[in-house]
Formats: structure tokens, C-alpha cells, sequence
């Protein structure tokens, strides 16, 4: 047999990958957050309507470190990171693989806003370690790095992208169709945009506005017209998130997919949890933005079908 | 019966009666929301293309075409021209209901031609061919700019990327379903 070729190609993205990760790591030891590492089996996933986990002997492979990572938080743990690999079944395209690489980071006494600022302060810092920016060239556009970013709201998006409201486009259940067609190819093509203040039907485990009850406080940050991280203000209402993982499960059910214990010992101590924020961050899309290849298979040393 | 999961490029599905092959897919996911599947299809008949957003849980019926084994003969101006292995009678295609599968095209190669009645409307070729490099530069040894790959011409015209060792008059595989380079040919 020769060398297999695909895999000697990709050495050079790995490589820089390593660098990547590398950088964020830095980042976040350097601001004095704490890296942790929570199990990947668990016995109940958040329940999500279009977020399946894969079951692993009686338990879960985790879709996302969030629960264990809000435990610690509820228990004084005031900044912590974690870059772990997570597991979703039934997703795969130029986007996304069913096991991937997330990078989740959580801070007490601060907002959404307050991870905005950072998160753009650390892709800034991401960058110039690997000294790349302030423009990243990605498939033939260049993303400049150097503030102010965009911001816009989703209700804001809708307006600007579409010819419904956001709240039309709930009501006639074509939401997530106006997303993907319409607004997201607009998103982060001069600098990133942060969309967010998503309708609360959108919520998730997010916080509503004080102000606002129907608007969560919740963003997703974009750059070349991908998703690259979902970050909210989080939830510390036991009662209201019972409410909404009761509301989930059900919609789960009623569309035939498999039902997830209530995860309890998360929900009991989120009533400790202090105000805080937290994101999730998609590194293999990050990489895929910095080193500007247009399908996720390009930045990982396999994929499942090459195994 | 197809569903959604099912899609892929390639597939071929009947919509209003009519056979479409998908020629680009996308999975898709807005945060939190649901997946959809995005695709380009292409009317094998009229050639048009359209896009289509599908959900989970929708279903199609899969386009059953006739399919008949020829071999390539000859391309001239924009027609190329294969034979029926079994009764040698000769049909011709445009490049255009080509796509594609015009850059693996050589002389009696062996393909299935897809028939919707009388027309051929699609072509089915081996996952691997043999083409001859005739056109790429030459690999200095030493060379630390460290470039994994240079541009190479096939004898049908068509371009892709190889390993700097490859040389003019070799033999390379090429897997026809993603277009890439798969390995060297020995002798």
C-alpha cells in the first residue's frame, strides 16, 4: 500500500490546528480562568428538541459539557474552560461531523454582553499569536478582525434579510428555513456580527430580558456566513428551566425521539447558580475560518467515513 | 421509499413525475434549530436546476431509470458519442447532461448509460479511472516552500491537484465521485 495521501495532505492544517487550540488554551490561563474536564458519558442530557444524543452503554455520550460545567458554576467556580470533544448523532455536512471539538467557556457576574467583549478579544488574541490578521482571508473574503464588530439583532436580522418578521416567520414555521437561506449567508463577511436577542420561543437555557419577557438574552457569533459560537446569559430560574426541559421532552416525544431522564442534580443546584454567562464555541469551524478551507473534513485528522 | 437522511449528490428522485438528480447537498443546522437539508437539483430531462430546502421526515420516490452498459466512443463539437455494448446502437450526449463526468471520459470506457424512455439523460461511470498526466511541472528536490500538492493536467483536459511526485506521461487513479487524486499507477 503507498502513503495514504489524504492524510499526509492534511498534515500541514493539523499542524496549524494544534496552534489554534494551542492559542485559545493561552488565552484563557493567561485571564486567569480555570480548565476543567467533566465527564463525557452522562446519565441525562439537556432536553432538546433538535439536539440528539448518542447513547453510550445506559447512559449518553454528551452533546455539550453545559450541565456539568453550570454545576461547577453553582458551586463558586467563577471562570472556567473546557475544550472537549462532544457527540451529536445524526449530523453530518460541510459544517458539521457527529463528533466534533467544543470549546465552552463560563463566566459568574457577567452578561452576553460581557462575552462578546471577550470573545472578540480572544479570536484578536488567537490571531495574532498564530500572527494571522487583522484580516483573515476566507474563501475570498476578507474578514477584518479589528473592531467594533458587527451587532444586530435576530428581530433586527429579519427585517434586513427577509420580508417577514420574526415573529411571522415562528408563527408560519419557517424560522429556521429564513436562517439558513436568508440571513445566515449575510452574517460576519466584513467583520463578525454577533447576532442576538433571539424570540423567546428560541431561548434555550437562556435568560429573558428583565425589561423585555419576550426576548432572551441569547447570541450566536458568525463570521463568513458560519455559525461559529451560541452563548446566553444563563438561566438561573430551577422552576423555569424545569418548565422548559418539560416542554422539550415533550415536543420530543411527540415527534418519536427518545426521552431523556430529567437531569435533577442539575436542576436542584441551579438555584446557587450566581448571574453569569456562558458560550459555546465550535473550534473545528474556527479553524476552518483561520485557515480558510471550505468543509470541516479539511480540519480534522479523520472523519468518519475514512475510518 | 428516500428520506431526507438519504440525500446525498447524486441521488436520483421523481418530483412531479419527473426524474432530478441532486448536484450539490448541504446538511444543515441554524443554532438550536432544526436540520434541513439543502439541495441544488437538476431536471434530467430539461436540464434546469432548482433549489430545494427539505426537513427530516420528508420522503421521495427514488427516479428508476433504465440503465444501459456503452462504451465511450468519440466526442465531436459538443456531442459525445457512446455505443450500446449489446445491440451497437449508437446514442449521443450533450456536455451539459455530461456535468462532470466529461473530465474521466476516454476512449472505450465503460459506463452505464441512464435512459428516462428513449432519452439518455444521465451516466453512471466507475468509481475509478486511469488518466494520463499530460501536463504538470516538475518537483525540485529539496524544495522546502512546503507545498503538498501542484496542478496537473489529465489527457481530457481536466485539472486537480497531485503530490509533488507525480510526472508528465504518468498514469494516475482518479476516484470520480469526488474528483481527486486517489493514487499512482505502477508501470
Amino acid at each position: 500500500m503507498p502513503r495514504n495521501w489524504a492524510l499526509v495532505r492534511r498534515k500541514a492544517l493539523l499542524e496549524r490546528r494544534a496552534a489554534l487550540i494551542h492559542a485559545v488554551r493561552q488565552f484563557f490561563i493567561d485571564r486567569g480562568y480555570l480548565e476543567v474536564e467533566t465527564p463525557h458519558r452522562i446519565p441525562a442530557p439537556a432536553p432538546e428538541i433538535h439536539i440528539d444524543a448518542l447513547p453510550s452503554g445506559e447512559w449518553y455520550l454528551h452533546p455539550s459539557p453545559e450541565l456539568c460545567m453550570k454545576r461547577l458554576l453553582a458551586a463558586g467556580y467563577e471562570k472556567i474552560f473546557q475544550i472537549c470533544r462532544c457527540w451529536r448523532g445524526g449530523e453530518r455536512g460541510r459544517l458539521h461531523l457527529p463528533e466534533f471539538t467544543l470549546l465552552e467557556w463560563y463566566r459568574s457576574g457577567c452578561d452576553y454582553f460581557g462575552l462578546m467583549t471577550e470573545c472578540e478579544e480572544m479570536i484578536r488574541t488567537v490571531a495574532e499569536a498564530l500572527n494571522r490578521g487583522p484580516c483573515l482571508r476566507f474563501q475570498g473574503r476578507d474578514i477584518d478582525l479589528s473592531g467594533p464588530w458587527e451587532r444586530i439583532t435576530v428581530r433586527e436580522a429579519f427585517h434586513r434579510y427577509t420580508t417577514r418578521t420574526a415573529e411571522e416567520a415562528l408563527a408560519l414555521d419557517v424560522f429556521d428555513e429564513e436562517m439558513v437561506q436568508e440571513i445566515e449567508p449575510n452574517l460576519g463577511l466584513g467583520n463578525p456580527t454577533f447576532l442576538y436577542d433571539y424570540p423567546c420561543q428560541r431561548g434555550s437555557l437562556a435568560r429573558l430580558k428583565a425589561d423585555d419577557p419576550e426576548t432572551a438574552e441569547r447570541f450566536e457569533l458568525y463570521m463568513g456566513g458560519i455559525e461559529i459560537a451560541n452563548a446566553f446569559s444563563e438561566l438561573n430560574d430551577p422552576a423555569e428551566q424545569r418548565k422548559r426541559f418539560e416542554e422539550e421532552e415533550t415536543l420530543r416525544r411527540t415527534l418519536g425521539k427518545a426521552s431523556y431522564p430529567a437531569p435533577e442534580r442539575f436542576l436542584s443546584e441551579l438555584e446557587t447558580l450566581p448571574p453569569s454567562a456562558g458560550i459555546a464555541l465550535g473550534v473545528d469551524r474556527l479553524a476552518m475560518v483561520f485557515f480558510d478551507v471550505a468543509t470541516i473534513d479539511e480540519v480534522v485528522a479523520f472523519t468518519p467515513e475514512e475510518l | 421509499m428516500y428520506t431526507s437522511a438519504d440525500l446525498k449528490k447524486g441521488l436520483k428522485i421523481l418530483i412531479d413525475g419527473e426524474p432530478y438528480i441532486v448536484t450539490y447537498f448541504d446538511f444543515t443546522k441554524p443554532g438550536k434549530g432544526q436540520a434541513l437539508y439543502r439541495t441544488k437539483l437538476r431536471n434530467m430531462i430539461t436540464g434546469i436546476t432548482l433549489d430545494r430546502t427539505f426537513r427530516p421526515g420528508d420522503t421521495f420516490e427514488p427516479a428508476s431509470l433504465e440503465e444501459r452498459p456503452m462504451q465511450y466512443l468519440y466526442k465531436e463539437e459538443n456531442l459525445y458519442h457512446f455505443m450500446d455494448n449489446e445491440t451497437y446502437e449508437q446514442i449521443t450526449m450533450t456536455e451539459d447532461a455530461l456535468g462532470d463526468a466529461k473530465n474521466y471520459l476516454t476512449e472505450n470506457l465503460n459506463v452505464k448509460i441512464l435512459m428516462f424512455g428513449e432519452k439518455a439523460i444521465g451516466i453512471e461511470l466507475p468509481n475509478f479511472v486511469n488518466l494520463r498526466v499530460v501536463k504538470t511541472d516538475q518537483w525540485v528536490k529539496g524544495d522546502t516552500s512546503g507545498s503538498d500538492s501542484k496542478p496537473a493536467t489529465v489527457e481530457t483536459g481536466y485539472v486537480l491537484r497531485v503530490p509533488p511526485f507525480v510526472e508528465e506521461g504518468e498514469l494516475i487513479t482518479i476516484d470520480t465521485r469526488t474528483g481527486e487524486y486517489s493514487t499512482r499507477v505502477k508501470g
